[in-house]
């Protein structure tokens, strides 16, 4: 914990987010997380909604957003839970935010399988558009983080800013996608590789090829 | 080489669509119905005649796990499935292709599994991570709900189940089962003293069993094709087929379903490209993800890729993720990084892990560089066995195994790096 964020100030955080509330349409999708659990255990929901909350800040100040203590604790109020049950929560998973991030949050998988396929290039890319591990760049637009393990392994290395992914990258296409980025444009997300769909092996399946131009019923040959 | 009518995951690359009505054409949700009606025992038989196995790592047989689950659930006590997509062991990446491609089977799997171990609803924890492949999973989810496969009388079965997913949000220990289920009721992922079992007292403190997203959707293509079909592939105790996942030092890494024991070169030669550089140029392997022990060339190259296969050269099938890596990897680095990896993810419960985590990571890094002592070696080794088996989950011994690994395998080469950073030659003689 001793790399942990210093949340930002109490009583400016609290001015500015102390009447933080749902809008109309987060006000409705909280009300169906909360449906997904049996009744009286809608503690459960904490996670889904810390993430809504996230969004909802994230959405009013142009950026990834995070969770201010008011916003927590607006959440636990809103799950009858103890604020410290929820803010135990929000400092647990890696995925809230406890500070301002900015626009873009890249986050680049340094972990072994990425590690051994270039992921130090994609990290060279991103600090050669100045941006420093663990900071958001002076004009707010990348916040840059070093991430554990992401689940795209075949497709390493990889980079998830905000909501996708950017698979098979060098330092090039790394940079490419930055720029595009900065530029307000949006990269294509999935694999850069083009002789690549998904995670099939690179110029084409050695299997199931017959699926490429067709759906292919294979119940036929059983 | 395993045929393509015999493959399970027939849209794993995506090509074509993912949705209900192309799921449809290629089989899924066929007479549902049918398969239900053969009865919750038989179908608890079929799937141990099969003799599937775990595919989340830990490789326990899966009918036996449902058949833990009680007979008769009380009203006020239901059971639940809880299904485990919280896929973040280094080098797998099998799960996210079933989810985002072929979501249907996943979830029909689930109404068949949970049908058969009498639970009231299933639940699927995917990682927080996967942002867009829980989009897909929530949509695919909605659909079945819509064409009334799931909910009251799902699939026209008679019987009623619900499919619920939950999101993670970054926690590679939510991995754990128990620590799944006290993330899934709200609260910070730490797992539970074991026992009470979760098919005892799991989620809500009600009978639940947690079982590996690949276990699942295997499931209803296993009961369609019969037991003896999915049993012929693999050696004894080691059935079935399996999603490979190559990263690494391959040419063309990719994710595959191969049959299970088939040895490491054909599958590597096959569908990888053949290692980079050529055979000769292979160093070492990490066979199942992360916590395994890494397996040097020599004795992988010909070893068949099943629980038994592995175990016998000292590591695992883990969830058959094969991390690969050539001659000009710093292997101390490797695992270093996933020391780090350990460090980052330990949940802070138990002192062993907590502590030894973090312990290991630097002196790793300093055997990186070789600013140790020779002797320090063998304490690293000592410290390691510390950690092993003294918390309560397995992430200790997950952080400990890929040390043993190394020293075991590596001696020679973390020596070097000491003695030519001029270090001292004691305590090992």
């Amino acid at each position: 914990m001793a790399d942990a964020p210093q949340i930002p100030d109490e009583a400016e955080v609290r001015a500015r987010w102390g009447a933080f509330a749902w809008t109309a349409e987060n006000a409705e999708k909280a009300k169906a997380v909360i449906a997904r659990y049996p009744a009286g255990r809608q503690r459960s929901a904490v996670m889904p909604l810390l993430d809504l909350a996230q969004r909802q800040v994230g959405a009013e100040t142009q950026t990834q957003g995070w969770l201010p203590v008011p916003v927590i604790e607006y959440v636990a109020a809103e799950l009858d839970m103890p604020f410290i049950r929820a803010y135990e929560v929000a400092t647990f998973y890696t995925m809230y935010n406890l500070v301002p991030v900015g626009r873009y949050h890249v986050q680049v998988c340094g972990t072994t399988p990425c590690l051994l396929r270039g992921s130090d290039d994609v990290m060279a890319a991103c600090k050669n558009r100045g941006m420093v591990k663990g900071k958001t760049t002076p004009d707010g637009l990348f916040t840059l983080t070093e991430v554990e393990c992401m689940g795209t392994c075949t497709n390493a290395p990889m980079v998830q800013i905000n909501d996708d992914n950017y698979e098979d990258l060098d330092f090039d296409s790394m940079s490419r996608i930055l720029d595009d980025l900065a530029a307000g444009k949006q990269p294509k997300t999935g694999t850069q590789n083009a002789n690549r769909h998904t995670s099939e092996p690179e110029g084409g399946p050695t299997t199931l090829k017959e699926m490429v131009s067709s759906n292919h019923d294979y119940r036929k040959e059983w | 080489m395993l045929a393509d009518k015999d493959r399970i995951f027939t849209n794993l690359y995506g090509f074509q669509p993912w949705n209900l009505k192309s799921a449809q054409a290629r089989g899924d949700w066929d007479k549902t119905k049918d398969l239900m009606k053969r009865g919750q025992d038989a179908i608890i038989e079929e799937i141990k005649a099969s003799g599937l196995r775990g595919r989340g790592g830990a490789g326990f047989p899966t009918g036996l796990k449902w058949s833990f689950m009680p007979k008769e659930p009380r009203a006020d006590r239901p059971s639940f499935l809880v299904i485990n997509a919280d896929e973040s062991e280094p080098g797998s990446c099998k799960d996210r292709e079933i989810i985002r491609h072929d979501p249907h089977k996943l979830i029909e799997g689930a109404l068949i599994a949970g049908f058969a171990m009498r639970a009231r609803a299933a639940y699927i924890y995917i990682r927080g991570e996967f942002i867009r492949e829980a989009e897909t999973l929530f949509a695919a989810v909605q659909e079945a709900y819509d064409a009334g496969l799931l909910g009251k009388n799902a699939a026209k079965s008679g019987y009623d189940f619900d499919v619920f997913v939950h999101r993670g949000a970054g926690a590679y220990i939510c991995g754990e089962e128990t620590a799944m289920i006290e993330s899934l009721e709200g609260k910070k992922g730490q797992p539970r003293l074991k026992p009470p079992f979760p098919a005892g007292a799991g989620l809500y403190g009600c009978p639940t069993t947690v079982n590996n997203v690949e276990s699942i959707a295997v499931v209803p293509t296993i009961l369609r094709r019969g037991a003896s079909w999915f049993s012929s592939f693999g050696r004894e105790n080691n059935k079935g087929t399996k999603l490979f996942q190559i990263s690494g030092h391959v040419n063309t890494p990719c994710v595959v379903e191969e049959e299970m024991s088939i040895p490491f070169r054909e599958l590597i030669d096959k569908h990888c490209g053949g290692i980079r550089g050529g055979w000769d140029n292979l160093l070492a392997v990490i066979p199942g993800g992360s916590s395994v022990p890494l397996v040097p060339a020599a004795e992988i190259m010909d070893c068949p890729m099943d629980f038994d296969g592995l175990k016998a050269v000292g590591s695992g099938l883990g969830t058959a993720a094969a991390i690969v890596m050539d001659k000009s990897t710093d292997v101390v680095q490797a695992i270093s990084r996933i020391s780090y990896f350990y460090k980052h993810e330990s949940c802070g419960q138990c002192t062993p892990c907590r502590e030894g985590t973090g312990w290991m990571w630097r002196v790793m890094e300093r055997l990186r560089t070789g600013d140790a002592d020779i002797g320090e070696i063998d304490t690293l080794y000592d410290v390691t066995k510390q950690v092993e088996g003294h918390t309560i989950c397995a992430l200790g011994d997950a952080a400990a195994w890929p040390i043993q690994g190394l020293i075991k395998h590596f001696r020679p080469e973390i020596e070097r790096r000491i003695r030519d950073n001029g270090g001292v030659l004691e305590a090992a003689e």
